[in-house]
């Protein structure tokens, strides 16, 4: 798994790589949350473009971190999930409850 | 009985790392069968599931248990079972419901997903004694004719 976060004023942009399962899900879990605590992050950008596969455990993260983030009036936006990645999010349901973007622009735009 | 053209068993210890050579080498196997790519994106996702559930569920994250998976292949398709020794489930029907899951951080989606991406999905367990986990997936055009009907 790759991982490299950027991040201004309340927002966290974290670009994601490799394959997200049970082996790297502790591992993605607590570089998130430590970034999220430190920064205050209300709103947490996830840039999917280089995520060639994802599970269960990996959706578990995302939505763990979606519920701590909407707990406190923030938001997780998805951008440019792959489209065999981008079938899981939808079977999962979490684009019913996550918006998602093509690219990084889009989604910083949606940001007040 | 259909006829078994070939078959491999897999036998590992149960850590998350394994998650992803079980279904990196269960895919690799099952490409003798000329998989496309979207199914073989759906068996990866379903033995990333099964074997998961076993090291999660089955062992409760203990990391010094065997998890066996075993793949045969026949002229239709590919069955994958995932079996492990360890705690077992009390109420199968239950831990297959959609969202049903033991632990908040999770999505109760592992049998959703082995459910949507194989044919027929069987679970065995006893509590104590562990589960086996068996899910059947037709492959190519036989496949699909099959399910189109």
């Amino acid at each position: 798994m790759h991982l490299d976060m950027e991040y201004q004023q309340d927002t966290l942009l974290a670009r994601l790589g490799g394959e997200l399962d049970l082996g790297v899900a502790d591992q993605l879990r607590k570089a998130l949350d430590n970034q999220l605590t430190e920064k205050k992050i209300k709103y947490l950008i996830l840039n999917l473009s280089r995520v060639t596969f994802i599970d269960s455990s990996g959706l578990g993260v995302i939505l763990g971190r979606y519920k701590r983030l909407v707990h406190s009036g923030g938001k997780v936006i998805l951008v440019g999930a792959q489209p065999q990645v981008k079938r899981i999010l939808e079977l999962s349901g979490l684009l019913q409850i996550m918006e998602d973007y093509p690219d990084e622009n889009q989604a910083l735009s949606k940001i007040v | 009985m259909v006829k078994i053209l070939n078959r491999c068993t897999l036998e590992f210890t149960s850590i998350p790392e394994n998650v992803a050579f079980a279904r990196v080498a269960v895919a690799a196997f099952a490409s003798q069968l000329d998989c496309t790519l979207p199914e073989l994106e759906e068996i990866k996702v379903a033995v990333s599931e099964a074997v998961g559930n076993a090291i999660i569920h089955g062992y409760r994250n203990r990391q010094d248990k065997t998890v066996r998976v075993n793949v045969t292949i026949y002229k239709e398709g590919l069955e994958i079972r995932v079996e492990d020794s360890g705690a077992g489930i009390a109420d199968i029907d239950l831990a297959m419901q959609p969202a049903y899951s033991t632990d908040p951080e999770r999505m109760g989606l592992g049998f959703v997903f082995m459910q949507s991406f194989s044919d027929r999905l069987q679970v065995d367990s006893s509590p104590g004694k562990g589960t086996t986990v068996t899910m059947f997936k037709q492959i190519g055009q036989r496949g699909a004719k099959a399910r189109a009907n």
